[in-house]
């Protein structure tokens, strides 16, 4: 790992709009290695559109994206070539879906959806690269045994885990996650977050967690930044944040949740 | 047959045949990638050999001689009614044997014989998008050719692995040309794919209702795609033809009777021939010859 004191991602003055519709608006934060950030918010309040613009699949109409890359430098991501940023893409970063069937190739089996990330960069050959694939299944906690089977006979949270694993299977630095827990049964959350706060943990990720649960995101995120229509109102760490919220929406916010 | 008048030389008009000119020329500079071409509508429905057949019309000339086959046979119906079109519309020579023609239009085959340098081979291809089954969108497979991005190709061979623990892909095997494109050899068996490697003979694909051109010039690496522990194969019988006795070429297995009888048979009919004609008798023959 590069030095921890530089950050990893460097976001700037970031706005989107969709006509006269607002996105997200001036928009800027740091990332450094090993960090987890959240966004929360209400539905509607931008958290999917910042994801989009930061992780290079929207393109922002105003302010920079900066990403270190492997070899030390900031770059813009919108100014790299799309060669660099397609394969910055497929390698470094990694990005999970809400819904698995938008992340996983639904008519090739898991051990190719796993390995399909390291055909593109190169992997010929069949045992290394059913190998890795044996090793990340079991790394999420499914059954080897199922490697053969297509992702449509799996479990909602299996095919959850299935897609955690066929993004950090290149060994990504910075993964992007969309509600990764939404539309999971409690159970299946808790297991999943367990997952997904060892594998953070054991691997260094850093990671932006977008996310309208604030149970997820106080399990699993260093720092939270609340969206509220389209603008970043408070940020900090993320105890901090929930237990002493000082902008009237984030009180609203999590005043909202029952307490059980 | 008398030449039918009323019609250009080749049926095309010179207009349509220098349009296809052009982006055969381009196909051979640019080994592998898939020219787009404003394909006709051929007195033929597509599926038949509309590309193959626009793409043999723009390169004959009176002096050249043409075979047609279709699985390496001479004599079945899409074969012998190309073979009379050309003969209707342009007058020429047509021929059955590899070696007399300098045109061979084909569908699913590569002649056993080998070609030489003054040879053309024109493809009749369905679908010329190798990704096609992989990545349903055209932009984005068009985008996946302009960046090298073939890592998919591969997820469906370890998929046949992992189903059939062999690469089961037999047909339109992926082949990477001049270790750039990643083309479609059109459906002949993965047989005949090292016939492309290196052949003295250009290769010209035309498909007519996807409206794309692409060649293979001749002398070009063609490396047919695998993983380094389950290298490229190609099919083996353990019979040899029935008919010519030969082993090496590739057979046709042809059931012959309601009670399970069945022989193979060379499916290059030429071939066959020329080889019983020199002496040669397979099994079926050589019983024959004893009764």
């Amino acid at each position: 790992m590069s030095d921890n004191h530089e950050p990893l991602l460097v976001v700037d003055g970031l706005s989107k709009r969709y006509g006269a519709q607002l996105g997200c608006r001036d928009v800027g934060f740091s990332l450094w290695p090993g960090e987890v950030v959240g966004v929360v918010g209400e539905s509607g309040s931008g958290k999917t559109t910042l994801l989009n613009c930061i992780s290079a699949r929207l393109t922002p109409d105003d302010g920079v994206v900066r990403y270190r890359t492997r070899l030390g430098t900031l770059s813009d991501i919108y100014q790299m070539s799309e060669p660099e940023r397609r394969m910055l893409m497929r390698t470094d970063w990694a990005f999970v879906h809400q819904n698995p069937r938008d992340g996983l190739r639904m008519k090739v089996s898991a051990g190719a959806n796993v390995g399909e990330r390291l055909m593109a960069v190169g992997a010929r050959h069949y045992g290394n690269i059913r190998g890795a694939a044996d090793d990340w299944l079991s790394k999420v906690e499914i059954d080897t045994g199922r490697i053969d089977d297509l992702p449509a006979t799996f479990s909602g949270g299996m095919q959850q885990r299935l897609q955690i694993a066929r993004n950090l299977v290149t060994g990504p630095r910075l993964v992007f996650m969309d509600e990764p827990t939404g539309g999971l049964d409690v159970s299946v959350q808790a297991r999943l977050l367990d997952l997904m706060r060892g594998l953070v943990g054991e691997l260094g990720l850093a990671a932006v967690i977008v996310t309208h649960d604030l149970a997820v995101a106080r399990l699993l995120s260093h720092r939270l930044m609340v969206m509220w229509r389209g603008e970043v109102v408070e940020q900090g760490l993320t105890d901090q944040v929930l237990d002493d919220p000082q902008h009237p929406y984030t009180q609203l916010l999590v005043s909202s949740v029952l307490q059980p | 047959m008398a030449e039918t008048s009323g019609y250009n030389f080749a049926y095309l008009d010179e207009q349509t045949k220098r349009m296809i000119r052009r982006a055969l020329l381009k196909a051979i500079a640019v080994p592998g990638y898939q020219v787009p071409f404003a394909s006709r509508e051929m007195p033929m429905p597509y599926g038949w050999g509309t590309g193959g057949i626009q793409v043999t019309a723009s390169i004959v000339g009176r002096d050249d001689v043409l075979k047609v086959i279709d699985q390496g046979a001479d004599d079945t119906t899409n074969a012998v009614s190309i073979r009379k079109f050309f003969k209707r519309t342009a007058g020429i020579e047509t021929t059955t044997q590899t070696h007399e023609a300098n045109i061979i239009q084909t569908r699913h085959r590569i002649p056993e014989e080998d070609l030489r340098a003054d040879q053309i081979m024109v493809f009749q291809v369905p679908i010329p998008e190798p990704l096609r089954f992989l990545e349903p969108r055209e932009t984005e497979t068009r985008k996946m050719h302009a960046l090298e991005e073939y890592g998919l190709m591969h997820v469906k061979l370890y998929e046949d692995i992992s189903q059939h623990g062999h690469i089961a892909t037999t047909y339109a095997y992926p082949v990477a040309v001049k270790q750039r494109y990643v083309m479609d050899p059109s459906p002949i068996p993965k047989f005949d794919n090292p016939k492309i490697n290196r052949s003295p003979a250009l290769m010209l694909f035309g498909a007519g209702r996807e409206k794309r051109i692409y060649a293979v010039p001749p002398f070009t690496d063609v490396h047919s795609l695998d993983f380094e522990d389950f290298p490229f194969e190609i099919q083996t019988w353990r019979e040899a033809c029935a008919l010519c006795g030969a082993t090496g070429s590739f057979l046709d297995e042809i059931v012959t009777d309601d009670a399970g009888g069945r022989m193979f048979v060379c499916s290059d009919t030429d071939f066959c021939e020329k080889r019983r004609e020199a002496g040669h008798a397979g099994p079926a023959l050589a019983a024959e010859g004893a009764v």
